[in-house]
């Protein structure tokens, strides 16, 4: 039987220094500003959550469009005539739903001028130093603005299901119809989610909570809702010109 | 250093909460929140055992009525094996490894106080148990729990009439799936972020021990095909209910013609394995890391081939999502389709035969202490070849075909995916105790329990291959009366009472569970001797995990028997190796 010599085995362990594997996160032992680095270091994680939770989102819609183009190639069976048919007709989509997607994009715009005020607002200690000047202390407005944009999307998107509604194309009445009510039902429901975090930055602020958390909420808000109003433009030109 | 200590201190901003409420119910402690889980699937499984010692009974006894349950019609024995599965899958096989240990684990063996998103990790714990209070709740609703088996086929599952169970029962079991789908997909999120950003100094990605590892690449899973099924069950829950037909193609049900036409059951079976079958891996993944652990731990040896143990986990997970076809031959695939699936399902062979490889070069030579959680290790090692040697069997169409709705199947997937899973977690169970409870579990009963339950599973489904080959359907609740099965009554009779006997030693481990909590020998800090950072920390944690400092990591996970140590292993944060090296 085979003797264990430590020595042989050992010499050279295979996982001693781990072969030079990625560097450890830089925790900035350089003697930096203390708040600030912390700060960054806080910043970074939820970005880092934010990309990893967009994933999980991209897979939901990634999900529905295989269900969208398996679904179109589908034939059904007439039962009077025991024959198959092709039944994906189009949905003729509502016009307002341009309208829709312009006021998502300006609120994007938006959303990143609330973004850049809420790291003025976070600066703002700043000014208290001689030289140092970090803009007007103006109150949250765009962020007002993008929760005010959002919920007129939102509104907008309703307005479209009722017009649907009355050209007669119900979420059961035809396939296209049930996919058109399942993505912007999803979409609208992910984009609510956005307000409603906005909504409590804004109470953060009202609840004199710190800068910092205010502005990383704020930060990755951003980044989802810009996400969001990209998700949308595709779930448009899917419904659009996917046939 | 006093940047990072702060950093690591803030994160962890909760102070040790002292109420109740806020200490272990609502905790946001990644390690109560790790013992919720625990016992969540603790819960679990006996609720699964149960229902799976019920089908045994019906199995060979089929006209016997059981006190308090009445007689089993077909469809309540399709109930049983709906809900035992359902239950067995997501509540126990993902929930214990991964929500369990992995929560409690992950961040002090890579030297964070907490996981990176504590409220999440809370938010998820509770959606989760919402999703088991939903699934049980499917028992006590009209009709009762539903009857299409855990992977929920379609029209059987979109239409409410289309069996006792599939009314408000299978909507429940809907709801449930989409809501543990979130509280995954939210846990998932919290081990990434982790384990890319909170790593203590020094812990590089290639030092840390394969059991983070195995829990990170598992979460990546969780991550894409969690998404997944998510879908599929907003779609199935509004083909029940919104009149839709996603899925729900025009068919007849009790001589009714349904209100759907068009669907694609197929649809359904595509985005349910292409969630499936990642989840076979997210089942046995950290399984597989804990061995990799252990067998090194019990060997006295390095791990053998680090590298490629990470290489194989990763290339596991890669091909995981290649491979959802092979659930499907018996649906009409082309066999272009199926013979691409079966290539690529055949290659997982290839990882998975290294990573055993490996385990085996672990053990070759070592100095092995058999204790019980090395014993339940190798345990883990034998039944991951003989579940996974038929893996490549039914990987090939020809054979799938006949095999597939056969007892054989059954026996396959215990075996890899069931049996060889639950060990990993009864591994886990015996070599972190001492550090989560702060004692010992009795190594006489640990022992017991490992032979009743290694020689019992064994018993159990070793003889289903062969019940399966000899053609015994899997689903049917009842074989007796068939003529040709007749000569299969002696050896199902046999599983039976072996299940009996297995299901029973399991009380051995529950009561040593508990008792150990109270009278267990103390544990020193690293009863083991192992080397990795929760063995550095007191026992139990504190509550910031490592009593106010955060540690530095200087040596790679695996170092025992270095040449020149004063002991024969090297704690990774010891920094007196790197000048032995």
């Amino acid at each position: 039987m085979a003797s264990y010599t430590p020595t042989v085995a050992i010499d050279d362990p295979r996982t001693s220094t781990g072969g030079n594997g990625g560097l450890p996160p830089d925790w900035g032992s350089d003697g930096g500003n203390f708040d600030s680095h912390y700060f960054d270091t806080r910043l970074r994680r939820a970005r880092l959550g934010l990309i990893v939770g967009l994933t999980g989102i991209a897979m939901i819609f990634i999900s529905f469009t295989s269900a969208y183009v398996v679904r179109q190639g589908l034939p059904t069976l007439d039962p009077r005539t025991n024959a198959l048919l092709h039944d994906w007709f189009p949905v003729p989509l509502p016009r307002l739903l341009l309208l829709n997607t312009v006021v998502l994009l300006i609120s994007s715009v938006t959303m990143e001028l609330a973004r850049c005020q809420a790291a003025r607002k976070a600066l703002a200690h700043l000014s208290s130093i001689p030289g140092v000047s970090v803009g007007a202390k103006d109150e949250m407005s765009w962020l007002a603005l993008t929760v005010v944009l959002g919920l007129s999307f939102l509104t907008g998107q309703w307005m479209a299901w009722r017009e649907l509604a009355a050209n007669g194309f119900y979420m059961a009445s035809s396939p296209s119809s049930s996919f058109v009510y399942l993505l912007t039902g999803m979409h609208g429901i992910h984009l609510f989610g956005g307000v409603v975090a906005l909504l409590s930055a804004g109470v953060a602020s009202l609840l004199r909570r710190s800068a910092d958390s205010q502005l990383i909420l704020v930060d990755v808000t951003g980044w989802y809702w810009h996400f969001m109003a990209v998700l949308w433009v595709y779930i448009l030109c899917l419904l659009e010109f996917v046939h | 250093m006093a940047t990072r200590e702060f950093a690591a201190h803030e994160a962890h901003a909760h102070t040790a909460p002292q109420g109740f409420i806020r200490k272990w119910v609502f905790s946001l402690d990644h390690k109560v929140i790790g013992l919720q889980y625990y016992f969540l699937a603790l819960t679990a499984v006996i609720v699964g055992m149960f229902l799976s010692l019920l089908m045994r009974i019906h199995l060979i006894w089929p006209n016997i009525t059981l006190p308090l349950l009445g007689d089993i019609k077909p469809e309540t024995y399709l109930t049983l094996v709906t809900m035992h599965g359902t239950i067995m899958v997501f509540f126990v096989l993902t929930t214990a490894p991964q929500g369990g240990f992995g929560n409690y684990f992950l961040p002090i063996q890579i030297g964070a106080a907490d996981m990176a998103f504590p409220v999440l990790n809370m938010l998820s714990f509770w959606v989760t148990a919402l999703a088991f209070i939903v699934m049980l709740g499917a028992f006590f609703v009209t009709g009762g729990a539903p009857l299409h088996g855990w992977t929920g086929y379609p029209p059987l599952s979109a239409v409410p009439s289309a069996g006792p169970g599939e009314g408000p029962g299978a909507d429940m079991w809907v709801i449930s799936i989409a809501l543990f789908c979130i509280g995954a997909l939210m846990s998932a999120l919290n081990f990434i972020t982790t384990t890319l950003d909170m790593r203590a100094k020094g812990m590089s990605m290639m030092r840390m021990p394969l059991t983070c590892w195995a829990w990170f690449i598992t979460a990546i899973l969780g991550l894409l095909a969690f998404g997944v099924l998510f879908s599929a069950g907003i779609l199935l829950l509004l083909d029940r209910n919104a009149g839709t037909s996603f899925y729900v193609p025009l068919t007849v049900f009790s001589g009714q013609i349904v209100a759907h036409k068009g669907g694609s059951p197929l649809l359904w079976q595509h985005l349910f394995w292409f969630f499936g079958h990642p989840e076979v891996y997210i089942a046995i993944l950290p399984a597989m890391g804990l061995c990799s652990q252990l067998v090194s731990v019990f060997s006295r040896k390095p791990i053998f081939g680090y590298k490629a143990m990470v290489y194989a986990m990763l290339s596991i997970g890669l091909l995981g999502f290649m491979v959802w076809g092979h659930h499907m031959f018996m649906s009409g695939m082309s066999p272009y389709s199926a013979f691409a699936f079966s290539i690529m399902t055949m290659a997982i062979g290839v990882p998975s035969a290294i990573k055993t490889f490996n385990w085996l070069g672990t053990l070759w030579g070592g100095r092995i202490r058999l204790a019980s959680p090395m014993l339940f290790a190798i345990g883990f090692v034998s039944l991951f070849v003989s579940g996974g040697i038929s893996g490549p069997f039914l990987a090939q169409p020809t054979l799938d075909i006949p095999l597939h709705d056969t007892a054989f199947v059954t026996g396959h997937f215990h075996l890899i995916m069931g049996v060889a899973s639950i060990f990993g977690i009864f591994a886990a169970t015996y070599y972190w105790f001492p550090k989560m409870f702060g004692r010992m579990m009795n190594e006489t009963l640990a022992r017991w329990h490992f032979w009743l339950t290694f020689v019992g599973t064994y018993c159990i489904f070793m003889p289903m291959h062969y019940a399966g080959m000899a053609g015994q359907p899997r689903r049917y609740s009842q074989f007796t009366e068939l003529h040709y099965l007749e000569k299969l009554i002696p050896l199902n009779t046999f599983i039976t009472f072996a299940a009996f006997v297995t299901i029973a030693s399991q009380l051995i481990f529950i009561f040593n569970l508990f008792w150990s909590m109270k009278a267990g020998k103390k544990a020193s800090d690293n009863p083991w001797e192992a080397t990795t950072l929760e063995w550095t920390t007191a026992t139990p944690p504190p509550h910031d995990n490592f009593g106010g400092h955060t540690p530095v990591v200087y040596n790679g996970p695996y170092e025992y028997g270095v040449p020149g140590a004063p002991r024969d292993y090297v704690m990774q944060t010891d920094p007196t190796t790197v000048a032995a090296h």
